[in-house]
């Protein structure tokens, strides 16, 4: 027999048997209506203004939670249904119910047109692929091709080629661009040898060696004695890259303070985990002035000054073999300037 | 037949309180089905036998929320330009009020969540939790710990001080030395021949956007795997899977473990009932 009324856990699974639809409610309309009267009333009259939207909302509001809390009070909500009249499919008939007659939507005869939906999903996964391709090709070609095209020489005025004495080694440090600030700040070991003859004419000669260790770039740094240790001050040039700083030094060699690799004076590898000689800048004399080129790599340098053979190769980076069979891992090298 | 005395009103009033606290759950829930989502996601059956180095997956993770959200606090304070970066790290742990603790909890957070990934790879390989079915969550699992790694690589140019770029100098050129790509993946790295202020930009974009974002994704498809598959018993289990007594009911299985489920369309039309 059913219990006289049902127990708290029936009650509860009820809940779940039809839609809980709130009934339909006007109050929110005028609890609006009162919120924006109070904010009215702030700019310009709080006192009274803003009280008579208070009082608008606190009432509409009320009422408001009084529908919307019906069902929770036990109260039956009563929802008018709504009343449509059926549309007749064909003369006077229903459609027929979707188990019987057949497929409402015909199967397209042997040999007919593609199905509609497979039309539609076609469309979708097609026009979807066309506008994922569209956005993403742009998007990603910008994460991209940025670090590889368009890379600027910097070309770097170093000051008065006579600024520089005959054979004298000096710590260079600059800007390769002074827009970047001290990011761009680079260090090169240089030293004047004079001249050298060159197709019948005689060419300054300048060794510039990059500082930048070609084991994993860290800065190496000349081993003996410089600056007031030798009593020769440091001098300042200023070029068009702002102030380039020379430091008189009288090496043994470079050194690397991070995995302890070494280099003679002309940045041959002498110990340590470096796989190649030290960079070199390349140079031009315009005007009487010293201008530093990119950068390339040596394998190794034999011979000293003016009267060196160096072993050139382009540019690679700090840890790149650039000859022997290890050169192979790197066929191929990004844009470079 | 029981008739039932009327109830109280204290059994009334009673009646009240948990229609007030369970209405809104009912609303939410009818219209959403968050709730027994959520019940489904939190309150599962697991092995009886499970222990405390079952919980090493969640320590990660909350390692990982610890850190999205220490990261988000510090990013409102932190500026990713050479001339700005280092002072503003200074500005965040000397001078604004428990920028210290933020800061600090970030940094060392970052070596917890690491150390804990590791030790929760660990717990799953020596539990053989990596085995059949679960192998593919064992890869998600790596490659979270890999996106990890590229955490705390970007995150350590940010402080912009002496370690901090000859860090990454010495990082991005060992990226370099890989054979073929790497070149090109240091030049990307880089966003260009030299370190620059674009590299610290996109380092610092890297590091708060596009890896957290990856690591979130993969992090939840670990946990659908983590709630699909079910949680392992440890190796001296009697409950592990092939220590049920001779005599035992098979316990019928899933679709999918022993054979294969039908999929898709096929399954669609094959159904019974189906239009033929």
């Amino acid at each position: 027999m059913e219990p006289e009324q049902p127990s708290p856990d029936t009650e509860h699974e009820s809940l779940h048997e039809e839609a809980h639809l709130p009934p339909p409610s006007l109050w929110p309309i005028g609890f609006a209506v009162g919120i924006v009267v109070i904010l009215v009333g702030l700019v310009i009259n709080p006192e009274l203004i803003s009280v008579i939207g208070a009082i608008i909302a606190t009432v509409f509001g009320f009422l408001w939670a009084r529908d919307a809390t019906a069902e929770l009070r036990g109260q039956a909500i009563v929802v008018e249904p709504e009343r449509r009249d059926l549309v007749e499919a064909g003369a006077g008939r229903t459609a027929p119910p979707a188990d019987q007659q057949g497929a409402a939507l015909p199967s397209p005869a042997e040999g007919g047109k593609i199905p509609r939906s497979r039309f539609l999903e076609g469309a979708t996964l097609g026009l979807g692929g066309v506008i994922g391709g569209l956005i993403t090709v742009p998007v990603a070609g910008f994460a991209v091709l940025p670090s590889f095209l368009r890379q600027e020489q910097h070309k770097v005025d170093m000051g008065e080629v006579n600024d520089y004495v005959l054979n004298r080694w000096y710590v260079a440090t600059f800007l390769t661009d002074p827009s970047e600030g001290t990011v761009s700040r680079r260090a090169a070991f240089i030293r004047n040898n004079g001249t050298v003859s060159q197709g019948g004419k005689q060419v300054p000669s300048f060794t510039i060696i990059s500082n930048r260790c070609t084991h994993l770039g860290c800065p190496t740094q000349a081993n003996g004695p410089s600056g007031s240790i030798l009593g020769l001050p440091s001098q300042t040039e200023h070029g068009k890259n702002g102030p380039v700083k020379l430091d008189p030094v009288v090496p043994a060699g470079y050194g690397c303070p991070c995995h302890g690799s070494q280099f003679d004076t002309e940045g041959n590898r002498t110990a340590g985990p470096a796989v190649r000689a030290l960079d070199r800048y390349g140079f031009e004399i315009d005007n009487g002035r010293l201008i530093l080129l990119s950068t390339y790599s040596v394998s190794r340098v034999v011979g000293t000054g003016a009267q060196a053979k160096i072993y050139k190769y382009k540019e690679a980076g700090p840890g790149e073999h650039v000859d022997g069979p290890e050169q192979w891992f790197y066929p191929l090298q990004p844009p470079h300037h | 037949m029981t008739l039932r005395r009327p109830p109280s009103r204290a059994e009334i009033r009673r009646q009240r309180m948990e229609d007030l606290v369970t209405y809104p759950l009912d609303w939410l829930e009818e219209r959403s089905g968050l709730v027994g989502g959520v019940r489904y996601f939190l309150f599962r059956n697991v092995p009886s036998d499970i222990n405390w180095m079952q919980t090493l997956g969640s320590a990660a993770l909350t390692a990982f929320l610890v850190q999205a959200i220490t990261g988000v606090i510090l990013a409102m304070y932190y500026q990713p330009t050479p001339q700005g970066a280092y002072p503003s790290i200074v500005n965040i742990t000397n001078h604004l009020t428990l920028g210290w603790l933020v800061r600090g909890m970030h940094r060392w957070g970052a070596s917890v969540f690491i150390i804990l990934m590791f030790l929760h790879m660990g717990r799953v390989f020596l539990f053989g939790a990596y085995k059949y079915p679960r192998e593919l969550n064992w890869i998600v699992g790596v490659l979270i710990l890999v996106m990890g790694m590229m955490e705390g690589f970007t995150g350590y140019l940010l402080p912009w001080d002496q370690t901090a770029y000859w860090a990454t100098v010495v990082g991005i050129n060992l990226n370099g030395t890989a054979p073929f790509l790497g070149p090109w993946l240091a030049q990307f790295l880089r966003s260009g021949q030299e370190i620059s202020a674009a590299t610290l930009t996109r380092f610092y974009s890297l590091h708060m956007l596009l890896i957290p974002g990856a690591i979130m994704a993969l992090i939840g498809l670990h946990l659908y795997l983590v709630i699909r598959l079910g949680v392992t018993s440890p190796p001296w289990s009697k409950e592990a899977a092939g220590m049920e007594p001779a005599d035992a009911e098979p316990t019928p299985l899933r679709p999918g473990l022993t054979r294969p489920a039908p999929r898709g369309i096929a399954a669609a039309q094959a159904e019974p009932g189906g239009r033929e």
